[in-house]
């Protein structure tokens, strides 16, 4: 076990991750995930947020197996290594916020971090407004860690309060399987399933299961977290982080292009749309909120499966915010952003920013 | 007596912040700076050696990493 862990977490460890990563998404895609979307971690979280009711928008309804995957596997991973540490303490509800903004901007682009990558790597050339807000909102958000922005000390739990996340994903693993989708059929037993747009399209669920046990695992080794790369770069002029990023969207786009799937530009991407000021302005936000957060969506599922329960709040948040995103229509489309869209991204930069400003800790 | 850091509970990437900000204020000397994960651990031992630091020794108490850190 120390042998992989002391792998994943070199130099080359994360280089490696990022490509298996990249493995994983194109092959999630090629089973049966939506274009660009073998991982999303905020788009993944909106369908499960549809599944269980939380909102009613009948194109994102699945209870995504790849983010059980993630956490369960990053949990297993943390006990056999004795990293599971039940934590937490560190100003959660300010983490559920930030969730809940972080995903709310995620919306407005129709990307996770990890998406904006595979876009890119698909040709999606709009991703590159997305990119660029996030590095933007990140680089915000290191003016104001610079500035003494601090969330205060996580404290020791016991494991109890560890475990309820990862249990929350062994029941939803649960709802899966006893009440498992229905081709045509729009609700089983208490799920709803999407017959038509993104949730409609997904791998069978033991392929996202397996691949996604497989990423949460790396991930977990290799700390992998592309907010932590664009973070690391602007903070310490790292290369470390970013360096699995880069070799993410690489293995994406050389994967794409032998596959057939590389479709460079702006119009007619897949469960994209072109607003550029958008694109930016969203991520802007979302970069922002996973900045102040401490890492990007699935670097908090990861912790969440480590007994990091400020890392749980915050993907909770996430998940909240993914019903308030829809109900409030707040969420872009292919067509373009929501109806309310812009005020919710300039008034959650605005909260982000006080965030930022005033919550300093003595630490 | 050298400086101790206390950098435990503390969230990504506060420690290595504050091991980047005692190693730049100090011309050569050594401090500690304790934190409690591996994560952490290998974040600060990594970015202190990209810099004018060495490790000089890590030492495991109740269950923390006490690094121990020197300049080059």
């Amino acid at each position: 076990m120390n042998r992989i862990k002391n792998f994943f977490a070199g130099k080359w460890g994360i280089i490696v991750t990022g490509i298996i990563i990249g493995l994983a998404a194109i092959a999630l895609q090629y089973f049966g995930n939506p274009k660009n979307m073998g991982f999303c971690i905020a788009c993944f979280t909106r369908d499960i947020a549809g599944a269980i009711g939380l909102h009613r928008a009948g194109v994102a309804q699945y209870l995504r197996p790849e983010i059980i995957a993630i956490v369960l596997g990053s949990f297993l991973i943390a006990v056999l290594t004795r990293e599971f540490k039940p934590r937490g303490g560190s100003s959660p509800i300010i983490r559920f916020l930030l969730g809940m903004f972080a995903i709310i901007g995620s919306l407005v682009f129709l990307g996770c971090p990890w998406r904006a990558i595979l876009r890119l790597g698909g040709g999606d050339l709009n991703a590159i407004f997305g990119i660029g807000g996030l590095m933007a909102g990140i680089y915000l958000g290191t003016i104001f860690l610079k500035g003494g922005y601090d969330l205060g000390r996580s404290r020791k739990m016991k494991a109890t309060a560890g475990l309820i996340f990862p249990g929350i994903m062994i029941g939803l693993l649960a709802l899966i399987i006893v009440f498992p989708q229905v081709s045509g059929i729009i609700k089983s037993g208490i799920l709803f399933y999407s017959t038509k747009g993104p949730g409609a399209m997904h791998a069978p669920v033991l392929i996202s299961l397996a691949v996604g046990l497989i990423v949460g695992i790396i991930a977990q080794r290799s700390r992998f977290c592309t907010i932590g790369g664009f973070r690391d770069l602007f903070l310490f002029k790292q290369f470390h982080l970013i360096s699995g990023a880069v070799s993410l969207l690489l293995t994406v786009f050389v994967l794409n292009l032998l596959l057939g799937t590389f479709n460079l530009g702006f119009e007619g991407q897949p469960v994209a749309h072109s607003s550029w000021a958008w694109n930016f302005l969203g991520m802007v936000l979302a970069g922002l909120a996973f900045a102040l957060a401490g890492g990007c969506p699935g670097r908090q599922l990861v912790l969440a499966g480590e007994g990091d329960t400020d890392a749980a709040m915050f993907s909770l948040g996430m998940l909240t915010g993914a019903g308030v995103a829809h109900n409030f229509l707040l969420t872009a489309s292919p067509k373009g952003i929501g109806a309310h869209s812009a005020f919710a991204v300039i008034f959650g930069l605005a909260v982000l920013v006080l965030i930022g400003f005033f919550n300093k800790e003595e630490v | 007596m050298s400086e101790v850091i206390d950098a435990t509970g503390l969230s990504c990437p506060k420690p290595v912040m504050l091991m980047v900000k005692k190693l730049k204020s100090i011309e050569n000397g050594e401090f500690s700076i304790i934190v409690d994960n591996d994560t952490a651990k290998e974040n600060v031992c990594r970015t202190a050696e990209e810099r004018n630091g060495k490790i000089i020794s890590i030492e495991r108490e109740q269950g923390n990493y006490v690094i121990n850190i020197g300049t080059k």
